[in-house]
Order: C-alpha cells, then sequence, then structure tokens
C-alpha cells in the first residue's frame, strides 16, 4: 500500500502545477507517517506489509523480465505474474480484516478465520497457477 | 411434554419440537419441488423415449461418450476428423469440456456403487436433476436477498415461492428437459450457485466465500459461453455499488479474490485460454479490479488527510488515471493486444447487425429477437409481478438488491434482443416474484390478527379479513393457473424432440414420424465408413452422432468459408456444384424435405440463409435476388425463377415428386404451392443419384455420381439421354416401327 500511495503521489506531482506542489507534497507525507504510526503500533501489520513489498517486487521483477526477454511462454510469465498479484490481494485482504479498526465492518470474520480463509484462498490460488505453469 | 394447553386456550408447543417440524416440513416442500421439476421435464421421455433431443445435443452425446471410453486427457486432445472434412476439428480445445466432465464423473460414481446406468440415460436425464438443484440454488439465492429486505416478514416464504416459480418456469424448462442436454442444462445451475456465493462474499467480506464464488465461476466457464454474462455482472455491481459510495473492505476482498481466482482459473479451460486478458469482453472486470486498488489508497488517504487537501489530491489523481486509463485501452486495441469486439457481442447491441453483416448468426431462430407474446408464453403471471419484486428492491437498496435490479435491467434488455436469452431472464423474474409474493403473503396471508380473541370492533375485522380473503384467494387461483400453464407449455411446445416428430391422423390418433433416425441408421448401415455426406451445417452434429459418418460442416460453424462452400454447392446450378462436390470430397448429399408432409423447418425453408452465407463470400457468384421471380416472391412452382429452377437444392428437393401423388399435380405443403404435373416429371438430376428416401419423404439422401469412364460431363450425358427418352417416347406414340435398337445410354 506504501509503494502503490507513493507512485499514485509522484504521479500528482507531475500532472499537477506549481502552486498544489508543496501542498501535494505534505499531503503525502502526512499520510506516509501516519501509515508509519500504524506500522510501529502493530507487529503483525509489519510482517504483513514486508510480505506485500516483497510480492511487489517480485511481479515489477517479472514484468521487466518480460519485457527484457520476452513472452514467450506466456503461460508461465503470466502464472508467475497473476501468483503475485493475486496472492498481493489476498494479503492486503487479510491486512483489512485483522485491523482491529475494521472489525465493525467484517462481522463475524475473527482474525482467526481470516487467517483460515487466507489459506483456503492461497491454495487454490497456488494449485491453479502450478497447474497453468505446467 | 412437548404440548401443553395453556389457560387461554392455546396450545403451547416445545421449541424443539418446533424446530423438528419446520426442517420436516423444509424438506418435505424441497422435495415436492424437486419432483415438480423433474417430473414436468419427463413429458417427452413419457411420450417417445429416452433420446437426445435436437441438434447441439447430440454432439455433446458424442463427445460424452468420447470422454467415457478414453481418458480425460485423450479428450482434451481429441482432433476430430470426422468433421469439418477436409480440415478436421480440434474438438478438445474448440469446446466447453464442463458438461460432459459432469456427466463421466456421474457415469463413473454410479458404476462404482453398482448401478450400471447407460451413458445415454445419463445424458437424457442429467438437465431435470439438475433442474432441482437451480430451485435449491434459486431458493438459497432469495433467501440471502430477501434477508436484507425490510418489511419483508415471511423470508422464507419468499424464497420457496422462487424456488417453486423456478423449478417449473417454461423459460427455463425449454432448455432443460429430459434429453436436451445442452450446455445450459448445467449452466443455469452454475450461474445460480456463483451469483449465490457471491451475495454471500460481498455481505461478510468473507475471503471463503468469494474463493466458492471462483470455484462456480471456474465451472460455469467449463461449462456454457454464457459465463461473459457473469464476468461483466459482477464488475457492474461493484462499479455501481462505488459509484453510490457503498465502498466498504467487504467489498475489495471479496471482489479481487473472486477476480484473481476466477480469472486465473478460467484460463485453464483450453477453448477459453488467454482470453480473460485479452478480450475486450473481460476488460470491465480487470479495470475494476485496477480502480478498486485506486478506491482502497484513496480510502486510506481520506481517513488520514483533512477533506480539502483529500479533496485537491484525489482531483489530480483522478484526472491522471482516467487519461491513462482511456489511452491505455486505445493503445492495446490499436497495437491488437486486446482482441477486437466479437460479431456476437456487436449483435446484442444492434438487432439488426447481425442480419447485415454475419447472416450465420441471425440464421439461428434462437438467435432472433423476442416477440412480446413468448415473455407471457414463458413466465405466465411472473411477467407482471416481476416489476413488482424490482421495485422492493428500489426501496431498499441494499447491496444485494442492487445486485438484482442490475440483474434484471441487464437480462431484460437481452431476454429482448435474443429469444434464447430468455433463459437468463427467467432466474430473476422467478426471483423478484417470488420476492413480491413473499410480501403479499406477509400481508394478506396472516390471519392471526383476525383470529385472535383480543379483537378491535367486529366490523372493521370482517372488512379485513374478507380482502385479506379476497387476495389470498386471487393469489392462489393465479398460482394454480400459473402451474396448469407450466405444464401445458411444456408439454405442448417444449417437450418434442424434433429428431422424433409427433403428428395426428385424420382420425385423431396419434402417430411418430421418425423420418430422421430411419434415414441416419440407413446412412449408417448402408454406406462406407468413410463416406462424406453433405449437408447443411443444422444436421452435421446429428450425422456424426447417429449415422457416425463424416460431415462437412456441422453446428460448431467455426468456419464461415466452408459452410459458404456448401451454402453455394447447394444454390448453384448441377454443373458448377459437380465441380465444388468433387473438390470436397463428397460422396453422399442429404437434405430436408418436408414438402409432402407439411414439416416447415426443412431445407427449401433455410435455402435462403444458404444463398445469403453463400452470397457473403462470393457475392459475384451466388446473387440472392435471383432466386426470387420477378415480382419478388418466393416461389417453387413452374413461376420459380430460372436460377431457383436449375439450384441443385430445389432439383433435389423436388425429383421424382410426381411420382408420390399418382396422376394429379403435386402439392408442396409447406410453401402452400402447385407444380404441373408435366413440369414436375421434367425434373430430373444428372450429376447425383436418388438413393433413399425415408418414409415421409423427410430426408432424402443422393449419391454423387462416378465420373464418366470417358471423360464426358455428366450434365451433357444426362441431356442427351433425356433427349433420347423423348424421342423413344415419340417414337412409342407414332408406332411407325418396333424399337429394337438398343440404347446403350
Amino acid at each position: 500500500m506504501k509503494k502503490v500511495a507513493k507512485r499514485a503521489a509522484e504521479k500528482n506531482k507531475k500532472a499537477s502545477g506549481k502552486p498544489y506542489h508543496q501542498d501535494l507534497a505534505h499531503s503525502v507525507t502526512l499520510a506516509y507517517k501516519s501509515y508509519l504510526k500504524g506500522l510501529q503500533e502493530n507487529q503483525k501489520l509489519r510482517l504483513i506489509d514486508t510480505f506485500l513489498a516483497f510480492l511487489v517486487c517480485i511481479g515489477i521483477l517479472q514484468f521487466i523480465f518480460c519485457v527484457l526477454v520476452g513472452t514467450f511462454p506466456f503461460n508461465g510469465f503470466l502464472g508467475g505474474f497473476i501468483s503475485a498479484v493475486g496472492q498481493f490481494v489476498l494479503t492486503v485482504s487479510l491486512r483489512l480484516q485483522c485491523l482491529e479498526s475494521n472489525q465493525s465492518s467484517f462481522k463475524g470474520i475473527l482474525p482467526e478465520r481470516a487467517f483460515g480463509d487466507y489459506i483456503f484462498a492461497s491454495i487454490i490460488l497456488h494449485f491453479v497457477v502450478i497447474h497453468f505453469i505446467n | 411434554m412437548l404440548c401443553t394447553v395453556d389457560k387461554e386456550g392455546y396450545i403451547r408447543v416445545d421449541g424443539r419440537l418446533l424446530a423438528a417440524f419446520k426442517i420436516l416440513l423444509k424438506t418435505a416442500i424441497f422435495v415436492s419441488i424437486s419432483f415438480a421439476a423433474v417430473s414436468s421435464r419427463l413429458f417427452s421421455v413419457i411420450r417417445f423415449e429416452s433420446i437426445i433431443h435436437e441438434f447441439d445435443p447430440w454432439f455433446n452425446y458424442r463427445a460424452t461418450k468420447y470422454l467415457v471410453t478414453h481418458s480425460f486427457y485423450k479428450f482434451l486432445n481429441w482432433f476430430d476428423d470426422k468433421t469439418w472434412y477436409p480440415l478436421g476439428r480440434v474438438t478438445g480445445g474448440t469446446l466447453y469440456p464442463g458438461l460432459m466432465v459432469t456427466s463421466s464423473v456421474l457415469y463413473h460414481l454410479l458404476h462404482k456403487f453398482g448401478l450400471p446406468i447407460d451413458v445415454r440415460n445419463i445424458c437424457v436425464l442429467l438437465a431435470p436433476a439438475f433442474s432441482s438443484v437451480t430451485a435449491l440454488a434459486t431458493y438459497l439465492l432469495t433467501l440471502e436477498i430477501s434477508d436484507t429486505v425490510k418489511g419483508l416478514r415471511f423470508k422464507k416464504t419468499a424464497a420457496f415461492f422462487s424456488a417453486l416459480f423456478m423449478a417449473i418456469v417454461p423459460g427455463y424448462i425449454s432448455r432443460s428437459v429430459a434429453g436436451s442436454y445442452d450446455n445450459e442444462a448445467i449452466a443455469i445451475t452454475l450461474l445460480m450457485l456463483t451469483f449465490y456465493f457471491w451475495i454471500k462474499a460481498v455481505r461478510h467480506g468473507s475471503v471463503f466465500y468469494a474463493s466458492l464464488t471462483a470455484l462456480s465461476y471456474f465451472y460455469m466457464v467449463s461449462a456454457w459461453g454464457g459465463y461473459v454474462f457473469i464476468t461483466n455482472m459482477i464488475p457492474l455491481h461493484v462499479f455501481i455499488l462505488v459509484l453510490m459510495g457503498r465502498f466498504s473492505y467487504k467489498l475489495y476482498t471479496s471482489y479481487c479474490t473472486w477476480y484473481v481466482l476466477g480469472t486465473v482459473m478460467s484460463m485453464q479451460i483450453p477453448f477459453v485460454g488467454f482470453l480473460p486478458i485479452r478480450s475486450n469482453d473481460h476488460m470491465a472486470s480487470l479495470g475494476i479490479f485496477g480502480l478498486l486498488q485506486l478506491v482502497l489508497v484513496a480510502n486510506y488517504l481520506k481517513r488520514v488527510l483533512t477533506a480539502e487537501k483529500f479533496h485537491r489530491l484525489m482531483i489530480a489523481s483522478g484526472f491522471l488515471v482516467f487519461t491513462l486509463g482511456i489511452a491505455a485501452i486505445v493503445v492495446a486495441t490499436k497495437v491488437g493486444l486486446i482482441a477486437p469486439w466479437t460479431g456476437r457481442f456487436y449483435s446484442l447491441w444492434d438487432t439488426s447487425y447481425a442480419k447485415i453483416h454475419i447472416p450465420i448468426i441471425a440464421s439461428v431462430s434462437e438467435h432472433q429477437p423476442t416477440p412480446w407474446a413468448s415473455f407471457f408464453f414463458d413466465m405466465n403471471f411472473l411477467v407482471w409481478l416481476f416489476p413488482v419484486g424490482v421495485f422492493l428492491c428500489f426501496q431498499d437498496l441494499s447491496n444485494e438488491s442492487v445486485f438484482i435490479i442490475i440483474y434484471s435491467v441487464l437480462a431484460s434488455y437481452f431476454a429482448g434482443v435474443m429469444i434464447r436469452l430468455m433463459l437468463t431472464l427467467s432466474p430473476v423474474v422467478c426471483i423478484c416474484a417470488g420476492l413480491c409474493l413473499g410480501r403479499i403473503c406477509g400481508i394478506y396471508m396472516d390471519f392471526r390478527d383476525e383470529i385472535s380473541a383480543k379483537a378491535q370492533k367486529s366490523a372493521s375485522r370482517v372488512f379485513s379479513l374478507v380482502s385479506k380473503l379476497l387476495v389470498s384467494a386471487s393469489v392462489i387461483f393465479y398460482l394454480y393457473y400459473y402451474v396448469q400453464h407450466c405444464t401445458w407449455v411444456t408439454s405442448n411446445a417444449y417437450s418434442s424432440p424434433s429428431v422424433v416428430l409427433a403428428s395426428k391422423l385424420p382420425d385423431g390418433s396419434n402417430t411418430i414420424i421418425d423420418d430422421f433416425r430411419e434415414a441416419y441408421y440407413w446412412l449408417r448401415m448402408n454406406t462406407a465408413e468413410d463416406s462424406k455426406v453433405m449437408a447443411w451445417w443444422d444436421y452435421g452434429y446429428q450425422i456424426g452422432g447417429m449415422a457416425n459418418r463424416t460431415t462437412f460442416v456441422d453446428n460448431n460453424t467455426w468456419n464461415n468459408t466452408h459452410i459458404a462452400t456448401v451454402g453455394k454447392a447447394m444454390s448453384v446450378g448441377e454443373r458448377e456444384s459437380e465441380v465444388i462436390m468433387r473438390r470436397l470430397g463428397v460422396d453422399y448429399v442429404l437434405i430436408i424435405f418436408g414438402g409432402l408432409i407439411g414439416y416447415s423447418g426443412d431445407d427449401l425453408n433455410k435455402f435462403l440463409w444458404m444463398i445469403r452465407i453463400a452470397h457473403g463470400i462470393w457475392p459475384d457468384e451466388v446473387d440472392e435476388t435471383k432466386f426470387f421471380t420477378r415480382d419478388g416472391n418466393y416461389r417453387v412452382d413452374d413461376l420459380a425463377s430460372q436460377t431457383m429452377k436449375d439450384s441443385l437444392m430445389y432439383k433435389m428437393s423436388y425429383y421424382r415428386l410426381s411420382e408420390a401423388f399418382g396422376g394429379s399435380d403435386p402439392v408442396d405443403r409447406v410453401r402452400r404451392q402447385r407444380l404441373s404435373r408435366p413440369y414436375a416429371e421434367s425434373i430430373h438430376l444428372d450429376v447425383l443419384d436418388e438413393v433413399f428416401t425415408s418414409e415421409n419423404w423427410i430426408v432424402r439422401i443422393y449419391k454423387l455420381k462416378d465420373p464418366d469412364n470417358f471423360g464426358r460431363d455428366l450434365v451433357s450425358i444426362g441431356e442427351e439421354n433425356l433427349a433420347g427418352k423423348s424421342r423413344r417416347a415419340l417414337r412409342k406414340l407414332t408406332r411407325t416401327k418396333p424399337d429394337t435398337q438398343l440404347n446403350l445410354l
């Protein structure tokens, strides 16, 4: 999430004119700080976010590889890329479900259940991806 | 004690007994709904026999037999050289295997349990069996929705009503009678199941249910091309919720999980392949997936930042994302990364598109726009309960109701465009009607106030009692009438196998016309195993399935040019046609002719489509207007245009027809035109030999003559022969001298 937010912010800087420049930068740093604050309070979040960052790296790496070398085993590339994206999305879902502040919207889904669901979905995802890669 | 009578005279029942009784009742209701669903679909089996219907099911049946006798991998790599001669068809890669896999799994399972049921019977009875599952899925889906609808007192009643409607609604029965072994037979079940899981996932934000949605979506993808409907329905639902400001983390978790899992799973079906990331039909879901990521970030920023700053940031980034997105789509389409929109897609928006550009799509009767009457015919009184149900959803407007609203709007539109898509409309009609009736029952069938001792004034009591009784009685009447109507429609309109026809003799007794099977059986027994039969594409699957002979074109219609070639061979004169047939390697030509018995679905009525399709490829050689008379009529009698009279199809249809009428003028009972006897006798065929004509002349089979031994032209031989015949006839008439000369030709 950090990366995505940052990237979006960077784009904004380029898009908007100078008067906004400082204001936007300020907004972004503000958001970033509050994000860091949230991280420091929760050990679990740190773990999840490191994993997320790792997945983003893997995804980008694969993409660069595919641009440079070519897409030849297209199913292989797709499988790898989708597994990164899919795991990312699932982990974000887990992160959302685990946050205490979100408990009100996820009624009936305890963090333990969320983790179980996460594993269930991940198993399906990777099973299919392995089948896809062949 | 489970039951007691208290002081006021009420019977108090123990909670446990009540719960048990409830379960018992529910089970009983389900059993009877399933029974109704299955038994109303059995008309065709009882009236005719356990037989596969129509056209497409014959292919599915043949593929299932292949799957049962071969391994699954062989099935997926099946190259079928018996169709599309000489091209062949990569069948394993161009079919939706879900249906065949389902029945083969059932087949093996039943055999494991020691129930040796024939493949054919499994195929015939698969659709009725699945229809009862559909009823159950509809029940669950409606229950999910009615749970959120406020002011609905009897939630389960609504769900039961919709299950009952779904079980016997003719719009669904039309595609799921016993023997109608088609993809839709299981696809509607899966549609309902997928939607049920989706609603459940959105309601709870559960990754587990979203995974189940993806799994049943995968099953759906494997079973029917209509899965694109789900692929676009779910993103649309999410998009509208986001626009309504209803974004929540639940929406994010359920959608993203479904999208990622569903997409990667759908790519496992060979026929779908990389379509989910290439074709435009799937781009909406990808776009929403991206959008949700952005919305999530925005949501986070919104919480952290002040309103003003957030607003500015959003305007800037929103503009950027929008332009980038549009640019990406345009560039990708230009470069060719995304496949252009397909013809079937265009024909959904512009009803006359297909007629102009792709005659092959327009030529299928089930792709025609729906006439108004068929809405009532297929749904009866649900038609007017449907808007009420939608209105109830509008009143409520929970996330789930929004789904139903979107579904009903889309499905109504599509059902109006294509008669076949009535099938996707019927479930939502049943759900809405169920919601509506549930509401009515909640208000008017609840007599507790009237009966209870704590009464209001007696006058108002009587008044409300009467009104309630009146409404209840009319509802019950309509329900009764609905059942009557459904049964009548099913038995009269949807239970004909179309392979076997039923008709009434003049004395009122029933008779069965079995010409198709007679002819296919003849082909199977009397022709060489590798002989190639040319017929119009409608009959390709049947010839493959019943006669087990090689065909040139079939209902798969993947190669328009090949079909046009066959169309051309049928519509040009004998001399030209012979060249085409020799090049194709035709041995036999099979046509359907209903003129003698009055069977209107014959080849001469489809002839215009053959001409149009051939015209699309060879505009100079085949001209539709030339087949009409000068004043623009489609005539087949003496006044028919010369091009018509010369065409192979015409000649094959009327060849020797005069003999069936004894001395009188032959009449075409389909087109209601009378051919004069001398003219009918003059219709002759030079390049083909008639080898078989079925009992009622519905199927006629011709054999292409071998090339002449002396290398002469078959048509000119025929003409010479004819001239000789007339000379002989003249001689016979004049009787100047006896004819002793042997005429070798």
